[in-house]
């Protein structure tokens, strides 16, 4: 992206929002944030629970009362600060809301539901867009129906069918499957990753699941004690071992890589990673195809020489960048990257999440050549 | 049975009530909003003025009332200065009062139903790009009907079984405001006792079938809630 576009596509904003505790606590929350996010794309607004992140949808959306800031998208401006007058009302926004909760109107049926937001859009939707809407997510069947007699995940998928049909320039999703059990997540995830194919409106979604975030996103903002901590690429943020947020079992790497071989009789792909090739499962993927992949911390054992009768596949050349200590005292982060790697970019390390013991029986250092046995290597997309 | 001034009764009552229930659903429908929306300070004591008539005896009621609307009262000196003369003794006398007596059994069943509806769908509305009025039409208020139901009827019923309003400031002319209530105390005090059986038991009746027919309608509704499928 060219510098001088930056200001047409891109969304940016600050905002100053104190809020006092509701049972008269002592201990104070403000939102301050200052942000500026590439205007397409799904952007991730992640962090722990309490960090600020749907106070800062709803500031976007205009739904905070009391917030003084100022807000441009795509070089629209929807609120300026110290001047009230300009600041466009929740209903005034060409935006679209998806919410965490129930959010259908109960005494509408689907279809009605829809046809108030169609009625509403802020330019006509015509039939052959609300058709491939109500297609895109898969409610076709669903539309005679009411409400409460919807399951959780079918309710919800009328509810992003219906934030779009107001043809919004801004897409916020607050949690959407937060709701949700297992099963309803899993059935709504692949809508989801269609709508970020198809739509050419950026996203905004709040998540605190780092699996929501490694298959949807392709920014990050993370967020913690209501401020922004780091802004950036998803796969670059989420491969970091300082990531902010304290992720455990959860931490890993997100990696960008391209399908080159397949094998028919075992059923694995080959993925090149930049610098190294990784055996993954065929789930169909095309020749040529770009994929994500993640890597867990936990995932990744390391040896000094090769353990050829190991029934780990993917057994990598490695050496030690650099070891960091885990929030766990017995463990620790080991950072490696290919042994034949000129240009270091940061991305293209994979991390360890050893004990200290290993670490020591190994006698591993910065430097030190090691195998890197990598257990599974999961497509996230 | 029902002689024709029975029938004048009747009819006058039902006058008053339906005409109360109408103005009260127009009036109390954006107070019980406000009271149900709003985080003013007003809140608490525009409740108490609400609830009131629930508590005072009518007579104190009327008893203001009368002096309100009386010559002397800040109310009759308008009304006279209007040339409209002095409301106690009239009509539109009885029906000020009766807005009054009978707020709380309109306002309340509204005021509740559009708390209990939060404040989420309200801005969802807002999101998909409805304006205040927009939402209040086509959300709130759907949304609130069973409660505006129990108001209505409510409502009306309450007025028809108003009596010692009525009897402070509208006495007792025929025709004018002589409602059932007062028609069966006048033949009670003239020891027409069959007459006044046959007015009370129509009351009795009528009041009866009005809340039957409102517990019947609500238990529907919830039981709405219960049928799954298409339909």
């Amino acid at each position: 992206m060219a510098r001088n576009e930056l200001s047409s596509n891109t969304i940016t904003g600050n905002f100053y929002l104190p809020l006092r505790q509701q049972d008269g606590g002592t201990e104070n929350f403000a939102l301050d944030v200052d942000f500026k996010i590439p205007g397409s794309g799904v952007t991730g607004i992640f962090g722990p629970s309490g960090s600020g992140k749907t106070t800062l949808l709803r500031c976007i959306a205009g739904l905070q009362p009391c917030v003084t800031g100022s807000l441009t998208v795509n070089g629209t401006p929807w609120q300026q600060s110290g001047n009230p007058n300009r600041s466009l009302a929740v209903h005034e926004r060409p935006l679209g809301f998806v919410f965490q909760q129930p959010s259908l109107f109960p005494h509408l049926s689907a279809k009605d539901n829809l046809a108030f937001a169609r009625k509403r859009a802020s330019t006509e939707v015509s039939n052959e867009e609300y058709d491939e809407i109500v297609a895109l997510m898969g409610i076709t069947a669903l539309l005679g129906q009411r409400p409460d007699t919807l399951s959780g995940g079918e309710q919800q998928r009328v509810a992003i069918a219906r934030a779009l049909l107001v043809k919004p320039r801004l897409l916020l999703m607050d949690e959407p499957l937060a709701a949700l059990d297992q099963a309803r997540k899993r059935e709504i995830l692949p809508y989801l990753e269609k709508l970020h194919r198809s739509l050419d409106i950026p996203i905004l979604y709040v998540s605190h699941s780092v699996e929501e975030i490694a298959r949807l996103a392709d920014h990050l903002l993370l967020m913690r004690d209501g401020r922004i901590e780091q802004a950036g690429s998803a796969t670059e943020l989420m491969s970091s071992a300082d990531f902010p947020v304290h992720l455990g079992d959860d931490l890993g790497v997100l990696l960008e890589a391209e399908v080159i071989d397949r094998d028919t009789r075992w059923n694995l792909l080959r993925a090149r990673v930049a610098g190294a090739e990784l055996w993954v499962r065929d789930s169909g993927e095309s020749l040529g195809e770009r994929i994500r992949i993640r890597i867990l911390a936990r995932d990744v054992s390391l040896t000094r020489t090769e353990d050829q009768q190991s029934s780990i596949l993917n057994r990598l050349p490695m050496r030690v960048r650099d070891i960091t200590p885990d929030a766990d005292p017995a463990m620790v982060l080991v950072r490696i990257v290919p042994q034949r790697f000129d240009t270091i970019a940061s991305y293209t390390h994979i991390i360890a999440r050893v004990t200290r013991r290993s670490l020591h029986q190994l006698a591993l250092e910065e430097n030190s050549p090691v195998w890197a046995q990598v257990k599974s290597v999961a497509i996230v997309r | 049975m029902l002689n024709n001034a029975d029938l004048a009764a009747i009819w006058l009552t039902l006058k008053l009530a339906t005409t109360v229930t109408l103005l009260l659903l127009v009036l109390g429908t954006p107070l019980a909003y406000w009271l149900a929306k709003t985080r003013s300070w007003w809140k608490g004591p525009v409740s108490a003025v609400v609830t009131l008539p629930l508590v005072l005896p009518p007579t104190v009621l009327g008893f203001y009332l009368l002096i309100f609307m009386g010559p002397q009262g800040p109310l009759g000196k308008l009304t006279e200065s209007l040339g409209l003369g002095t409301l106690p003794f009239t009509f539109t006398g009885l029906v000020i009062a009766s807005l009054l007596y009978s707020l709380p059994f309109v306002v309340q069943p509204i005021q509740n139903a559009i708390e209990a509806q939060g404040r989420h769908l309200g801005e969802v509305a807002a999101t998909l790009r409805a304006g205040p009025w927009d939402s209040f039409w086509h959300i709130t208020l759907p949304l609130a009907k069973p409660g505006i139901v129990t108001a209505t009827v409510l409502g009306f019923a309450h007025t028809v079984g108003e009596f010692g309003v009525i009897l402070m400031i509208g006495g007792n002319i025929p025709g004018e405001t002589r409602v059932v209530s007062v028609q069966i105390y006048d033949h009670v005090e003239a020891l027409e006792y069959a007459r006044a059986h046959w007015l009370s038991a129509a009351m009795l009746v009528f009041s009866f079938s009005v809340l039957l027919a409102l517990y019947l309608l609500q238990r529907r509704k919830s039981a709405d809630g219960w049928r799954y499928g298409p339909q």
